[in-house]
């Protein structure tokens, strides 16, 4: 039994490369779609048929297991027909290049292809060479917009809106995506974004972002309502940016203590994989404040409803 | 497209000599391979029978340019360049003498293989080489390289290519060594640690692309240190690349000081800046990188002021497959030997610098600060002489580049002005039509 859909939004550009160049008008859009699919998982019959025929090629040149399945299990709630194509594939490994896999696979005819890599940039190099549609799993430090939107979606329904909300990103600023995609996302829509971070994970210039910026756990969640945790990968003690995670977490890691500067009522939320005892401890992302896991299935919906808004607009649609 | 050599009148031009402040309307006569005249109303009865009289009017009459830096894919890169298919876009960019880089593979760090350039040069250029020879063997940076032997086989200065000198002891010895031989190290100033995996220039821009930025800091602290080591060793020093308003200051510092010291910017850093790589477009991706709008300008008024000395096309052909790659991952470097002129009529079209001071920056002063022959039109001197239009408008098209490679910055831009004509040694070796 499908649901009466009630959102007729339709997202009129042929990528989704990024946050950046989304009206708030077109972010709320795909916010309010996404709201609809998630009552549709609820249900037992999931099955929708708006992308019957149409055909969806995840190239995830960087590995990533919750991503790419979220991607696959949207576009065949959709009714697509998904391949999976990932770095342990055998011509990635033969060293072709990013851009003659791009016109490989355009030659097959997709419909969308969802694309993740280490580069930044690399994502749209890509969708300048296919005619279908691309929409970008996160590319190196630049941008990962499902991620964002799904956070979004995550934070409105927790806490009714997101203008006004202090939200506080902590972390790897830095080599993040998730950082990037989401100071552009909430500004966008009115929170107040603050970011807290040791000075060598933070970008030069991040001061023009339009967030506060501190190096203080105590400062940068005081009063805040969400407490958004980045992962600190461990490649950084070698790159000299941080000296171990043991002195790592004891500034920066997330735990009960410092979680209490924040609202009595805020949430924690992880665009995970975790590295648990190294950003965040087990007892906070496990705890009754986390919505680690809830972000997780408002991951499917989101990208249900990006596929969905896309698809609407795709030829002979 | 070499033509037999008969004398050449160009007539009723305007003449610019950099090299003695000239800027005067008349005609110039060649004739032998050397400059003979210039003055006003040398007229049909002053020149020998059988001269080629070229009207000049509303063009400049300048010495060909001398290009400081440009990087030639002779030995081992001839997919990238040759000789032959440098020495083409040189003559069309108004570039009569080219100085090229040593780090080609092999290295030039033996007598060998100085003479192989110079002898291919011979045989296929269309314009004059010459070779700079590597500072140390291998390019390696922790032996000197024969810089006795290099010198008296030809080359022409010594350069660790587009690297630095990273081991300071190194550095000195081979500032003191040279200097006995009256060498000249020309020096690309960036710590390379500093850079690490850096790609475009630090900044907002680079952190909104994702992109590891480089600190003027790399540039900065290495020019420091080798001004503190002219100064030890009383030695001459010519920077290769300088890019920042930081690193300014301290050739201010060094000169004010009467270190023997000058410096080249390359065109690329004097008209463009980081913005202009835009959604990560890979011919922008320089090394040094672009640098922020605010440099650019310091960078301008340097060179009106004279403490740039040198402009240089930095030209670097790299081919599509290196360029054709995400950004962090593709190669930098653009062409410029072709284009690095009409860049720089920018610059004087909208009143950043005057032509002469320009002109001067890309002909004489290069040609003064290796002790060439060329840029200048003195009574005697090598007939290496460019006509140049203006003001003619035009919209660059990659294909009709004459170098191999096609990684300019310039794709598709909007220029005015370009070399008509291109005279090396008498000999008119280009010709727009």
């Amino acid at each position: 039994m499908n649901i009466a859909q009630k959102s007729t939004f339709v997202l009129n550009q042929r990528h989704l490369l990024g946050i950046e160049g989304l009206s708030s008008s077109e972010i709320l859009g795909l916010l309010d779609l996404a709201e609809e699919f998630v009552a549709l998982n609820r249900q037992i019959e999931k099955k929708q048929s708006s992308l019957r025929g149409r055909t969806l090629i995840n190239l995830f040149f960087e590995v990533s297991t919750r991503t790419q399945a979220s991607f696959e299990l949207a576009g065949k709630r959709l009714g697509a027909d998904v391949m999976n194509m990932s770095v342990g594939s055998s011509s990635m490994r033969k060293g072709e290049t990013l851009i003659d896999t791009a016109i490989t696979l355009n030659a097959m005819r997709p419909d969308i292809i969802v694309v993740r890599h280490h580069a930044s940039g690399a994502v749209e190099l890509l969708a300048r060479k296919v005619d279908c549609s691309v929409i970008n799993a996160g590319d190196g430090s630049h941008e990962h917009p499902t991620q964002a939107l799904l956070d979004a979606l995550t934070i409105r329904r927790n806490k009714g809106r997101i203008e006004r909300l202090t939200v506080a990103i902590c972390g790897d600023i830095l080599h993040s995506r998730v950082a990037r995609s989401n100071i552009i996302l909430l500004n966008a829509l009115g929170a107040r974004v603050r970011v807290v971070a040791p000075s060598t994970l933070l970008p030069v210039g991040i001061e023009r972002f339009g967030v506060e910026v501190t190096r203080d756990m105590r400062e940068g969640l005081r009063d805040a309502d969400i407490v958004m945790m980045l992962r600190l990968q461990r490649e950084r003690m070698n790159g000299s940016f941080v000296p171990s995670t043991q002195e790592y977490f004891h500034y920066f890691g997330l735990d009960q203590k410092k979680l209490a500067y924040a609202k009595p009522d805020a949430l924690v939320m992880h665009p995970g994989p975790m590295n648990r005892g190294v950003e965040i401890d087990t007892a906070v992302a496990d705890g009754a404040q986390s919505l680690i896991r809830e972000q997780v299935e408002m991951g499917v919906a989101v990208r249900m409803a990006v596929l969905e808004a896309m698809s609407r607009t795709l030829p002979n649609a | 497209m070499v033509t037999e050599r008969r004398p050449i009148l160009l007539a009723n031009g305007r003449i610019l000599d950099p090299s003695r402040d000239l800027d005067i309307h008349g005609d110039l006569l060649l004739a032998d391979g050397v400059i003979r005249e210039a003055k006003r109303g040398i007229g049909a009865a002053g020149v020998p029978e059988g001269t080629e009289v070229i009207d000049c009017k509303g063009k400049v009459v300048a010495p060909g340019l001398v290009d400081m830096r440009a990087f030639v894919g002779e030995p081992g890169a001839e997919y990238r360049e040759t000789i032959a298919s440098a020495s083409q876009a040189a003559a069309a960019g108004g570039v009569t003498t080219i100085v090229c880089q040593p780090d080609t593979s092999p290295v030039i760090d033996d007598p060998a293989i100085v003479d192989f350039v110079l002898r291919r040069a011979r045989d296929t250029s269309i314009v004059h080489v010459q070779p700079m020879a590597a500072l140390t063997k291998g390019l390696r940076g922790d032996e000197m390289a024969e810089i006795g032997l290099l010198k008296a086989a030809g080359a022409i200065a010594f350069t660790q290519g587009a690297k630095s000198v990273t081991n300071a002891q190194v550095m000195r010895r081979a500032l003191t060594y040279a200097r006995d031989f009256d060498a000249l190290i020309v020096h690309h100033t960036e710590d390379p640690d500093i850079v690490g995996e850096g790609v475009m220039n630090e900044g907002e821009f680079a952190a909104r692309l994702g992109l590891m930025g480089v600190p003027t800091a790399a540039e900065t602290i290495m020019l420091e240190r080798d001004m503190r080591l002219v100064a030890l060793t009383e030695s001459r020093y010519h920077a290769a690349s300088l890019t920042c308003a930081e690193a300014l200051e301290v050739l201010r510092r060094a000169k004010e000081q009467g270190l023997q010291v000058t410096a080249s910017a390359s065109i690329n850093h004097l008209t463009l800046n980081e913005i202009d790589v835009g959604p990560y477009r890979t011919f922008l991706k320089l090394s040094p990188p672009l640098r922020a709008e605010d440099d650019r300008t310091a960078l301008v008024a340097a060179l009106a002021s004279g403490l740039i000395d040198v402009v240089m096309s930095d030209h670097n052909p790299q081919d599509v497959e290196g360029k054709r790659l995400p950004f962090a991952e593709a190669s930098a470097g653009a062409i410029g030997l072709e284009t690095m002129l009409t860049a720089g009529l920018r610059l004087v079209h909208s009143a950043e610098l005057p032509l002469m001071t320009l002109i001067k920056a890309m002909s004489s002063r290069p040609a003064e600060i290796l002790g060439l022959a060329g840029g200048t039109l003195r009574q005697g001197s090598p007939a290496d002489v460019i006509v140049i239009d203006l003001d003619s408008p035009w919209v660059l098209d990659p294909a009709e580049l004459k170098s191999k490679c096609k990684n300019t910055p310039f794709d598709e831009a909007r220029l005015q002005g370009r070399v008509v004509r291109t005279i090396v040694a008498g000999r008119t070796v280009y010709e727009y039509v």
